[in-house]
């Protein structure tokens, strides 16, 4: 094994790339999956179910299906991708937001599910609280219940942070592998492997490594000191 | 309940049956095989007149040939490997992974321009420097020899700074096909042998790229350690060498 000290630029390029997109798509999910969980945990509309479902879908979902539908729906020959370009929208495939689009999709359970079960233990009582001191929806959800479920939002932004970096095959399949564009680390080590670079696969892979878990400890340690505050 | 009893005699029979069944099962083998992307539509005629002929049967994995190549040297249970360039199978006889002196020039590949629409590529690739022209995909060229020839010719139409922005790189030559097939691609450097069908371009537009261009593109099967003693293995080389096979072969515009 070669030493773990160096990472070349294309590599360099690859992680920057990686952080980014994963930092756009986590931002757009606050914004997109926070009132969807209000909605899925308030909502008595027989829709709520399917939705639910939609929403979980992305877990069991073969990325495979995900990408072919990116393909083959949203490339100019496709229904969707025809009235994309009808509008002057570029197609996605290919291109940056292409890839945020669908880490969007792909990381949108881990945003939801953790937001929606705290909004559900948060129970009736500090919402008729907030009606008794008048407050309107707005600020009730804004004021109570955001704060109120912080943690559900931290360990929602944190899982589809690494969800997002951790995503491989959507990528390889809509991609098209372009350097500081598309190849961002997962589908880079997958190139270096299959090129026999080694030494290359070995350095990102051991960032990824290192990545994934202090993420995951941080997570445990967040969340004992959640724990340890609920009972205090 | 009561089973009617067996007697010695027909004992005898049934062993003399399955004996025969499993003599008969050893005639007839199956090979996994290892096919370059480019190959995938000659490789499923060969192996059905493989099963008509010999009985024996092919399961057929397709990708890049650097992939291949790379999951071989890693134990990969293949018996053959149809590579798309004679390095990588050259390569793994000098690894004691292949059996010396079964390597073998099955076909001589031609790299197109291709697009889906028709009209789009003009017979000397002038669409290369069109202002509007769209994403151009081609094969990873660390893994996929038609990639490389990609990339030979860019160089020596001194386009490839020119042209950088606008390609996308498919994992395997089939990839780069779907890419351009499905209209996501604007063109695309491609096998011919994956746009013709009985010698006739499928659909679209091409400029079949002149060799000078590029290496020929030699396309080298082998005969892999595991496959070393099997019988579907062999008889699949056998085939591929033989002369009806070859003009099948080159009705999907290959030489040989």
């Amino acid at each position: 094994m070669q030493p773990l000290v160096y990472l070349t630029p294309d590599n360099l390029q690859a992680l920057w790339l990686t952080a980014r997109v994963a930092a756009l798509t986590t931002l757009i999910l606050l914004l997109l999956g926070t009132p969807l969980a209000w909605w899925l945990a308030r909502s008595r509309s027989w829709v709520v179910k399917p939705v639910g479902a939609l929403v979980a879908l992305p877990l069991v979902l073969p990325p495979s299906v995900l990408g072919f539908y990116l393909l083959v729906a949203l490339g100019p020959e496709g229904p969707l991708g025809r009235w994309m370009l009808a509008l002057g929208l570029p197609t996605l495939p290919f291109t940056f937001a292409g890839l945020v689009v669908a880490s969007v999709f792909y990381s949108l359970p881990f945003m939801v599910q953790p937001v929606l079960n705290s909004m559900q233990a948060l129970g009736e009582r500090p919402l008729e609280a907030a009606a008794t001191l008048r407050a309107g929806p707005m600020d009730t959800f804004f004021s109570v219940v955001l704060p109120l479920c912080r943690p559900g939002l931290v360990t929602g932004c944190i899982m589809s942070f690494a969800h997002t970096v951790g995503e491989f095959g959507v990528v390889l399949m809509v991609g098209g592998n372009i350097p500081g564009v598309t190849r961002v680390v997962s589908v880079q080590i997958f190139d270096h492997v299959e090129a026999l670079e080694y030494a290359d696969a070995h350095r990102l892979a051991a960032v990824m490594l290192a990545f994934f878990f202090a993420v995951l400890l941080a997570l445990q340690m967040y969340s004992a000191r959640q724990a340890r505050k609920g009972r205090a | 309940m009561d089973y009617p009893k067996m007697g010695r005699r027909t004992l005898c029979r049934v062993l003399v049956l399955l004996a025969g069944a499993s003599v008969a099962g050893a005639h007839a083998a199956e090979a996994q095989v290892a096919v370059a992307a480019n190959f995938v539509e000659p490789i499923k005629a060969v192996a059905a007149v493989l099963e008509k002929t010999t009985g024996h049967t092919v399961r057929i994995s397709i990708g890049a040939s650097g992939a291949f190549y790379t999951q071989i040297r890693n134990g990969a249970p293949f018996d053959v490997f149809l590579s798309a360039d004679n390095e990588r199978p050259e390569m793994l006889e000098k690894d004691g992974l292949a059996q010396p002196g079964t390597r073998f020039t099955y076909a001589i590949g031609k790299l197109v321009l291709w697009s889906a629409k028709a009209g789009r590529v003009d017979d000397k690739g002038a669409v290369l420097k069109a202002a509007d022209l769209g994403k151009v995909a081609y094969a990873n060229p660390k893994t996929a020899p038609y990639g490389a020839a990609a990339v030979q010719v860019l160089e020596k139409l001194a386009m490839k700074n020119a042209l950088s922005p606008k390609l996308v790189q498919g994992e395997s030559i089939g990839q780069t096909f779907n890419f351009v097939k499905t209209g996501n691609a604007d063109v695309g450097f491609v096998a011919l042998s994956q746009v013709l069908s009985g010698g006739q371009l499928k659909e679209g537009s091409m400029w079949v790229i002149p060799q000078a261009n590029y290496d020929p593109i030699r396309q080298d099967a082998v005969l892999l350690k595991r496959g070393a003693d099997n019988a579907a293995a062999k008889a699949l080389l056998q085939l591929l060498r033989s002369p009806n096979i070859k003009d099948l072969i080159r009705s999907y515009g290959y030489d040989l």
